[in-house]
């Protein structure tokens, strides 16, 4: 009884707040527009009894998920967020790994600080962090001004409303997510293997490559979807700091929810997205499972 | 083969090795010995390359090695916690080594194999060390660092995890492994037992500072200090003062009990203070005083049973205990001595061991 308890809580949360947002999504985007309050039709009428639950059910169809096949706007825009996850996840994990060793290597009485001030990004809201970014990277912007001062560049560089912006945005707000993981994995690694490792010949380098770096690879892998799945359907990222020619598709769900006011295909939209993040996220518990099974 | 001069290794202001010279030959199982935090294992780090000494030179064959990192030396270490590669299967554990030399495959798999075969872990080549025994995984960790044939082995506690059975086992496969390699072996223990065993030579360590360094039975029974004797097996040792008698030392150790005689090459002054230890296999027990040297009356106060051998433990009139073992030959419940019994204890002028200090 109460095992099921134990189990019923989670579920009813996961009920409530996740499988029912989806289905209402998901019926949304089997709707036609209308210029109507909401905006779309058919719209479930049960004073008629069964046959007005069968009427609602008879409209609803796969249309808008054809239009997104026919319009190129769509799949270029999953495909660009696809890379665009991808790439900042890869320089996540190039500016994250090297953070998470320094900090695994730290004196032990170091570590908690230093973990500490990893965290401590979170404390300001994420909004007014990527507004800073704006005048950092803007022509205008602080790292403009220092590269003038300096002599590097002539003409201030253009960096905010392009690509870059977004990359450098996401790779500095997801960086704990990658550091975090990593770090926990090279933290209870036995200094002894590298010794071993040494012992039977190896230098320091290989030592790395053959040893620590597989060993630290469940959180490496933990790390990188821990950016890539939320990166995927950012939003506020790209439409701050990105330019007109960022195309993601948090981006074009966003504007044909608010700007075409087409709740049905921008359903279409999020229900997409969420199949394809359907993939990295079976795959990412699969990985934590095969840890934890390894670590038992 | 292994020469340590005048070495020194302090950690800030903490002297762990202290001025420590020593030889070990080829082919020899050396085994060091001594409490926990003597330093057994600092030693076995500069002779493997993680920590330099302080002061002081080591060679290996004639050669300094002090400033050759660990990957360049022909030195291998089986680690205390064994520290095998949880990624890599038994087979590529006992790989790693001959690999990162450049060895072409077909003779490392031959050479893994031949690894497998003496540990005899054919069987389990192909898991993760987190899927084999406590035992197979230390066979593991002796394959891997004998797979090089380096000239030098050493072994830190690399039985310290196994019950008693699986360790005797292992410690005779330890020393057939050695007799069939050729290789030298050092290995670290604080079971005095096993180190008697397995080794051809013992030293025994105390606080960075080598107390003695000799083969088993000497250690056991020549110990050149109270320390040793007391460090190695059960012992009794009485403090008193000695005089030469003839070709003997007739010890005067307490008041009311008749001398001890002891047969010894030590040069010991009149009236300086002196020791004697008795192993309490040689002291008989009898019912009745016997005719011999170093006889003593006293009553059992304790009685230690261990199936094949009992230890008595016979307190004499001036509150010393003596222990005195038998073999229990026969096989019956009954006891030939218990509890308060009078009884008499003797040995004879060549058991004990005067020691000067
Ligand atoms: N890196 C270090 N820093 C400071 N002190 C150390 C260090 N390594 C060892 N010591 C000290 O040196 C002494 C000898 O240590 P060592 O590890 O050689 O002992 P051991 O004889 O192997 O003991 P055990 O039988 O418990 O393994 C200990 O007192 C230990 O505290
Ligand atoms: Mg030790």
């Amino acid at each position: 009884m109460r095992r099921a308890i134990v189990y019923l809580i989670p579920f009813t949360w996961l009920l409530v707040l996740f499988l029912v947002p989806f289905l209402i999504v998901f019926k949304i985007s089997l709707s036609d527009v209308a210029l109507a309050r909401p905006p779309y039709t058919p719209q479930l009428d049960l004073s008629q009894g069964l046959s007005g639950i069968l009427d609602f059910v008879r409209e609803l169809d796969f249309e808008n998920f054809i239009f997104l096949t026919t319009d190129s706007l769509y799949w270029k825009a999953y495909l660009s967020s696809l890379k665009i996850a991808a790439v900042s996840t890869f320089l996540t994990l190039l500016v994250g790994y090297p953070m998470a060793y320094a900090m695994a290597r730290a004196r032990e009485d170091w570590r908690p600080t230093l973990l500490m001030l990893i965290i401590l990004p979170f404390w300001t809201s994420f909004l007014i962090r990527v507004y800073s970014w704006m005048g950092i990277l803007g022509t205008e912007g602080y790292l403009n001004q220092l590269l003038l001062w300096l002599g590097i560049v002539s003409t201030p560089l253009q960096i905010l409303n392009t690509n870059w912006a977004v990359y450098i945005g996401i790779v500095y707000t997801y960086l704990p997510f990658m550091i975090l993981p990593i770090y926990s994995q090279l933290d209870r690694l036995d200094g002894a293997l590298l010794e071993a490792a040494e012992d039977l010949g190896c230098s320091r380098a290989s030592a790395f490559w053959l040893v620590t770096f597989p060993l630290s690879r469940p959180g490496v892998i933990a790390g990188c979807f821990l950016v890539f799945i939320p990166t995927l359907g950012e939003f506020v990222i790209p439409s701050l700091l990105g330019g007109s020619s960022t195309l993601m598709i948090g981006k074009v769900l966003w504007e044909e929810f608010f700007s075409n006011r087409d709740w049905p295909v921008a359903s279409a939209v999020a229900v997409v997205l969420l199949i394809i993040l359907i993939i990295p996220i079976i795959l990412f518990q699969k990985n934590q499972q095969k840890q934890a099974e390894a670590e038992a | 083969m292994i020469r340590f001069e005048n070495v020194t290794k302090r950690f800030g202001s903490f002297v762990a090795i202290d001025n420590l010279s020593l030889d070990i030959y080829e082919r020899e199982f050396f085994a060091l010995l001594g409490p926990s935090g003597c330093g057994k294992t600092t030693m076995m780090r500069m002779l493997a390359g993680f920590e330099n000494p302080s002061e002081g030179n080591i060679e290996l064959d004639g050669a300094d090695i002090v400033d050759v990192p660990p990957n360049k030396r022909a030195v291998n270490m089986m680690f205390q916690s064994y520290a095998l590669f949880p990624h890599l299967s038994v087979h590529d554990n006992i790989a790693f080594g001959l690999k990162r030399e450049g060895m072409a495959k077909d003779k490392i798999s031959a050479r893994v194999a031949e690894m497998l075969r003496l540990t005899r872990l054919e069987k389990f080549a192909s898991r993760k060390p987190h899927q084999i025994s406590g035992g197979q995984r230390q066979r593991v960790a002796l394959a891997r660092s004998l797979a090089k044939a380096p000239k030098l082995l050493l072994l830190d506690e690399p039985l310290g995890a196994l019950d008693k059975k699986l360790r005797e086992e292992t410690q005779f496969e330890l020393m057939d492994i050695q007799e069939k390699t050729g290789t030298t072996f050092v290995i670290v223990t604080h079971d005095q037992e096993e180190a008697m065993t397995v080794a051809s030579r013992v030293a025994v360590m105390d606080a960075g500072v080598l107390k003695q360094v000799a083969t088993p039975s000497q250690i056991y029974e020549n110990p050149n200090s109270r320390y040793v004797a007391d460090f190695i097996g059960d012992v009794t040792i009485l403090e008193g003062r000695a005089r030469k008698e003839g070709n003997r030392y007739e010890l005067a150790w307490a008041d009311g009990q008749p001398p001890i005689v002891a047969q010894s090459a030590l040069e010991i002054g009149p009236g300086d203070t002196c020791y004697y230890a008795i192993r309490p296999e040689k002291v008989e027990i009898h019912h009745d005083k016997p005719e011999d040297d170093n006889v003593l009356q006293g009553k059992v106060i304790d009685i230690g049973y261990l199936g094949n051998i009992s230890t008595y433990h016979v307190q004499l009139a001036n509150g010393q205990t003596i222990r005195a073992q038998n073999f229990n030959t026969e096989r019956s419940t009954q006891q030939a001595f218990t509890w308060d019994d009078t009884v008499w204890v003797n040995w004879t002028d060549r058991c004990g061991i005067l020691l000067a200090n």
